[in-house]
């Protein structure tokens, strides 16, 4: 176990330093969120299209807009992958005793700390417009631990796609493909219960909805959860552990 | 599951593997000796990635067996991976991190760590002569650096079987030569066992103890530079041995094989 933590810990060091020395990437990231905060969020706030209780939309998207934006990033992590593969480092790290899950669980921490930098950018756009973000501690940790295993999942969803496209032409197909019915299958930006029955069963099995929960109910001022924290964490961990298992049998082939 | 026979590094018996429709090795058998540096030869396509990431474990074999320092690749895989060092046929140390940075990681995924860790990292970029550098991201490395780089980085645990597939292509004439010094420094300081791929005839005579030419996934021959030679002829040097039993051998026996072919066709006519 600490072997398997100490292997783990040596990918996530390693991918950390590669995002520190290159923020670029994290920063252009940004620029979405914003768009859609900035445009969609205040002209639907002014036009109440969208049934948000006594909320405003505005505040009623953030969390949603924050998740769409760790979902955004972190889908496109198997590129990264796929770049590694092309230039031998997968076969590398593959030709190591290391444990398989220990490699694709330390790329997946690092995809969750580096969804933490961009929850606080998230932060500050919504800062900058106003939105009413609750401050104490409690709620911040679970919007840090809803972000970092968000991040996790959808990034290790990514390496899973990667792995069994293992080109960079199909995987840019199949991610645009894939994320924006997974964003649009949510509650990211209006409430389940406006959504059509069939639309509802697919957002109940979508790993998105329940990251958008837990983080409307921790974020904003007035915001809450539908399905409760301990209902949201435990699938979204649930998701976590089976893509982690699922990564581990797929990375290996990678090498092939 | 370890090996009877110490001085056997690697065997492989009837070692296959097919990709759908091609057959990239066919029945291999061949065994290479506890300290030897051993050239795998072919034209492209002749299967020599194929064998190396077989006996690296980065590849299943279809059908056959190999056995690497005394283990079986399909069977003990970790076991192996922990008594061998692999460079890949690209440059692939990773160019957005610096030299001890790719060192450190494979170290420790190696399970060096602590005081044992530090001082590595530090033998290792002694021998690749990359001190200086140490702390410059790989991407302002010239080819020649990468490479001694990923050769100290594959050793850093000191294996006891090294693969390197083709080391040396797109090296210049001097870089070649300090990867060269390189590997014969393992061997004798270490007693390494080395096998590499390479279309360098000149690599394979001044490093090779023994080569293997393969053609079209199967062994073409076996044996030591010199006795390949004075197989060919008097005045042959590897090129022709190359020539001879590669390209040159298998055109003749496509030649012979259309000959009996249209005899065939000219009975059945008749
Ligand atoms: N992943 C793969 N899928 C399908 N075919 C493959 C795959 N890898 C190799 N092959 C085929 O297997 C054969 C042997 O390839 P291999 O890479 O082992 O040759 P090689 O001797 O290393 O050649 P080169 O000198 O060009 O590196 C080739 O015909 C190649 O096209
Ligand atoms: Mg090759």
């Amino acid at each position: 176990m600490l072997d398997w933590l100490y292997e783990s810990a040596a990918v996530t060091d390693t991918e950390v330093r590669k995002l520190a020395r290159d923020p670029t990437e994290l920063l252009s990231r940004a620029v979405q969120p914003v768009l859609w905060l900035a445009v969609f969020g205040q002209v639907f706030s002014h036009v109440r299209g969208i049934p948000t209780g006594s909320l405003r939309y505005l505040d009623y998207m953030a969390p949603g807009i924050l998740a769409q934006s760790i979902l955004f990033s972190a889908i496109f992590y198997g590129i990264a992958i796929i770049w590694e593969r092309d230039l031998g480092i997968v076969h590398k790290l593959l030709v190591t005793p290391a444990r398989r899950s220990a490699l694709v669980f330390g790329k997946a921490v690092a995809a969750g700390l580096r969804g933490l930098v961009q929850a606080a950018v998230v932060y500050l756009v919504a800062i900058a417009l106003h939105v009413a973000i609750r401050w104490e501690p409690l709620p911040m940790i679970t919007v840090a631990a809803g972000v970092f295993v968000g991040s996790c999942i959808f990034s290790t969803f990514s390496l899973v796609i990667a792995c069994i496209v293992k080109t960079r032409e199909r995987f840019m197909g199949i991610g645009q493909l894939l994320t924006m019915p997974l964003f649009f299958a949510s509650n990211a930006i209006y409430p389940l219960d406006i959504m059509p029955d069939w639309l509802r069963g697919i957002a109940a099995f979508n790993p998105l909805t329940y990251l958008v929960d837990a983080l409307r109910g921790a974020m904003i001022v007035g915001g809450h959860s539908v399905y409760g924290d301990a209902t949201s964490f435990g699938i979204m961990l649930l998701v976590f552990l089976l893509l982690l298992a699922l990564a581990a049998r797929l990375y290996p082939g990678l090498a092939r | 599951m370890a090996a009877t026979n110490n001085t056997i590094a690697i065997a492989t018996v009837d070692l296959s593997k097919r990709f759908n429709h091609v057959t990239a090795l066919d029945r291999l058998t061949l065994s290479v000796a506890r300290g030897q540096i051993f050239g795998l030869l072919g034209p492209n396509g002749a299967g020599k990635s194929t064998t190396i990431k077989i006996l690296t474990t980065l590849l299943e074999a279809s059908s056959g067996r190999a056995t690497v320092a005394g283990f079986d690749v399909a069977a003990d895989p970790i076991e192996v991976r922990r008594r061998i060092g692999y460079v890949p046929q690209l440059l692939s140390a990773d160019g957005a991190l610096t030299a001890t940075e790719n060192l450190t990681l494979s170290a420790r995924l190696y399970g060096l760590h602590g005081a044992r860790l530090t001082t590595r990292v530090r033998e290792a970029l002694a021998f690749a002569g990359l001190e200086t550098v140490a702390h410059k991201l790989v991407r302002t490395f010239s080819g020649g650096m990468i490479r001694r780089l990923e050769v100290a980085q594959a050793t850093l645990h000191t294996p006891e079987i090294l693969f390197l597939d083709e080391p040396t292509i797109g090296l210049d004439p001097v870089a070649r030569r300090t990867v060269w010094e390189r590997l014969q420094q393992l061997r004798h300081s270490q007693g390494m066992t080395i096998l590499i791929t390479t279309h360098d005839m000149e690599e394979a005579d001044v490093l090779c103890d023994e080569l293997a030419i393969l053609h079209q996934g199967r062994l073409a021959v076996i044996g030591q530079p010199e006795a390949l030679k004075a197989q060919v002829g008097p005045e042959a040097d590897l090129a022709d041995v190359f020539a001879h039993f590669s390209g040159a051998v298998i055109e003749q026996e496509g030649y012979y094989r259309g000959i009996r072919q249209s005899r065939g066709t000219i009975q059945r006519l008749g």
